[in-house]
Formats: structure tokens, C-alpha cells, sequence
């Protein structure tokens, strides 16, 4: 339960920066707070769009989603639901494998980094680290007798 | 049980209360701080003039390469004076390449019209590449959040512009219609980031360097059969 826990708290932090740099993005934030950082310098750059969307929008749907989620795997009946720990997993990879991707264009393209963009990666990394640890947890659980 | 209910009601205060911190900062972050320029308050006139950017380069270049560009932008910034001298002294002045600027100011900006607006009002005066490099060699005007009007005179002076002219050109906003008709060419042709660049009428994908771009031109000129 705790890691479900760790999940949505952290889903929802993700979800509160995507959110920032998304209003950023739309031009309803005049400027990043980002010490010296180069954010700016990232989120202008043909890269903070994808498909016409802007990625920090993907960004608060895939939190939105991990913290429904996990909001949901909270309730005692789905608790121990193993569906709920795939599903976790699932998103949580994805945004891990799209976190990786946006680190290797601010490292590798842009040479440029965007602190907010370090600190949404860290999350989702933790977020995938903990919903893995829950999947695998729970890889050694049997569905209760009841259901037999 | 009892203790496990209790330790959930804590843990849903801690999700609310972080909810409503970070909305009340993400709320307090989105509040106007200065308020806005007349350049951005009023909408621009519709009309557009046909104009399609203003060139460096020989019309008889092989090579035309568009740049999309949004004087705020920081990375625009360091293009235009990193890499751009040497494009113009190794691909315009020999003639391998025309250059087109063309104005994408990025609604997250808030000046960047308004020195798009500049520069146009420079150009009327024919010196628009002059105010250009103003706005991008001192940049620091976009970092500080202040309105940089006074500051654009300034360089408006020092461009070699008669000032009541420019001031009269930029309060009139004689060409945000220009402006706008570039942001949405810009939007047509799948632009949305700066600067963006158009080799050819071809997009160049990627950041590229001078020595990209040298690369390229040669390839590109090596394909055309000499006469």
C-alpha cells in the first residue's frame, strides 16, 4: 500500500510541473522560474512539441493518469488487484521510456537542460522504480482461495 | 483496520494539501506581473501586405534557406551571433546562399512582437538587419522581464534610425498585420519552434551549425549542374 501511495503522491507532484510548463508553453505563464537553468532555451525549441502537442501535455495526462490510477489501486477492493499493478507499470514505463528520450534531446541536441524537465525525469524515474517493485511484489501473491 | 483508516485519512490531507499548495503557486505564477504593452494589448490590423521577409544574399543565390525566428527566443539569440557571422561571411558573401528572415514571435514571449514590430519599423527604414543584430547582440533585454520599449529606441538610435519616425511606425503598429501574416505561414508550413529553418523550401530538422549549413550548401550547389 505504501508504494501505491508513493505512486499517486508522486503522480501528483509530476502532474503540478507538467501543468507549469505546460502553461508556460501556451503563454499563460510570462516566464520560467528557472535559476540558471536553460529553460527558456528548451521549451522553445521545436522539441517541447510533438505532433503539434506540446510535450509538457502529455506530461499531465500521463501523471493524470498514473494518480487515477493509483488513486483507484488504493481502495481496499483493488488493493491486492494485480491488473492495477500491470497498469501502474505499463504507464510508468512509458513515461520512463519518453522521459529518457526527452533527457537524451536535452543532453544530445539542445545541449541545453530545463530544471523542470530534471525534475519531472526524477520523478517518473521514481515513479517507475516503485511500480515495478509493486508489480514484482505482487508477482508472488496467488489470487485469494475465495476466487477458486 | 481502524489504525490503517486513520493512516489513509492522513495520507489523503497530505494529497490535498500538496494539491492545493501547488495549485495556489501554479495560480499565483500565472497572474499578469507587469501589465501588458499597448504593442500586445490591441489586436493588429488584419491586413498584410504580401511582403514574404527580409533577404541577405544575392537573388541569384543557388541556396535559399528561410529562418523562422522569434527575437526572445534565447537559442535564436545564440544563433544569430554565434553562428550567423559565419554563415554570412562563408555562404551569403560569396553568394552560395540567400538568407529570409521571417518573424514566428512564440506566445509564450511577451516582448516578442514587440521587437518583431521593431525590427519591421527598422526596415521601413531600411535598416532592418541593423536592428536585427541590436536585438540579438543585447539580449539581455529578454531576460529581464521589463518592458524593453526604451531600450529598442535605443537601439533604434543606434542603428542610425530617425527615432520619431520609428516611434510613430511602432505606436501605430503599422506592420503587426505582417507579422502575423509570417506567424501564420510559419504555422502552414509546420513550424512550432524557433528558430526553424527551410533549406530549399525544404525543412532542416535538428541545430544546426554553420558547418552544418556549409556542408549542406555544398551539397546541394555540387548537385546543380554548372554551365
Amino acid at each position: 500500500m505504501i508504494r501505491r501511495q508513493a505512486i499517486v503522491l508522486l503522480a501528483l507532484v509530476g502532474m503540478l510541473v507538467a501543468t507549469y510548463l505546460w502553461l508556460y508553453k501556451i503563454g499563460a505563464i510570462g516566464a520560467l522560474t528557472c535559476g540558471t537553468g536553460s529553460c527558456e532555451y528548451v521549451q522553445a525549441s521545436p522539441y517541447a512539441e510533438l505532433l503539434g502537442v506540446p510535450v509538457a501535455l502529455y506530461g499531465v495526462v500521463g501523471y493524470g493518469a498514473l494518480f487515477g490510477l493509483g488513486l483507484a489501486g488504493l481502495r481496499p477492493r483493488l488493493a491486492g488487484d494485480r491488473r492495477v499493478a500491470r497498469g501502474l507499470a505499463g504507464l510508468a514505463s512509458l513515461g520512463f521510456a519518453f522521459t529518457l528520450y526527452l533527457t537524451y534531446v536535452e543532453l544530445f541536441v539542445l545541449r541545453a537542460i530545463c530544471r523542470w524537465c530534471v525534475a519531472s525525469a526524477l520523478i517518473m524515474t521514481a515513479i517507475w522504480a516503485v511500480a515495478v517493485a509493486d508489480l514484482r511484489r505482487d508477482g508472488g501473491r496467488r489470487p485469494p482461495a475465495a476466487s477458486l | 483496520m481502524a489504525e490503517g483508516s486513520g493512516s489513509m485519512k492522513g495520507f489523503y490531507a497530505l494529497l490535498a494539501a500538496v494539491a492545493v499548495i501547488g495549485a495556489g503557486v501554479l495560480w499565483y505564477g500565472s497572474r499578469p506581473r507587469t501589465p501588458a504593452p499597448p504593442a500586445a494589448a490591441s489586436p493588429p490590423p488584419p491586413a498584410a501586405d504580401g511582403f514574404t521577409g527580409y533577404t541577405l544574399g544575392s537573388d541569384r543565390a543557388p541556396v535559399e534557406i528561410t529562418e523562422y525566428s522569434d527575437f526572445e527566443c534565447p537559442y535564436c539569440a545564440s544563433f544569430a551571433t554565434v553562428q550567423m557571422p559565419v554563415i554570412r561571411a562563408q555562404l551569403i558573401a560569396p553568394g552560395k546562399v540567400r538568407w529570409r528572415y521571417r518573424d514566428f514571435p512564440l506566445p509564450s514571449h511577451k516582448y516578442s512582437r514587440l521587437a518583431a514590430l521593431a525590427a519591421q519599423c527598422a526596415g521601413e527604414q531600411g535598416k532592418f538587419w541593423e536592428m536585427h543584430d541590436q536585438l540579438f547582440a543585447h539580449h539581455q533585454w529578454a531576460q529581464t522581464g521589463k518592458d524593453p520599449r526604451g531600450l529598442f529606441r535605443d537601439f533604434a538610435r543606434a542603428a542610425g534610425l530617425d527615432v520619431e519616425r520609428y516611434d510613430a511606425c511602432v505606436d501605430s503598429q503599422r506592420y503587426a498585420g505582417r507579422i502575423q501574416a509570417s506567424v501564420a505561414e510559419g504555422e502552414a508550413r509546420g513550424v512550432n519552434g524557433t528558430p526553424s529553418f527551410f533549406v530549399n523550401g525544404r525543412r532542416y530538422d535538428g541545430r544546426p551549425t554553420s558547418d552544418d549549413f556549409q556542408r549542406l550548401v555544398d551539397s546541394l550547389t555540387a548537385q546543380i549542374p554548372r554551365r
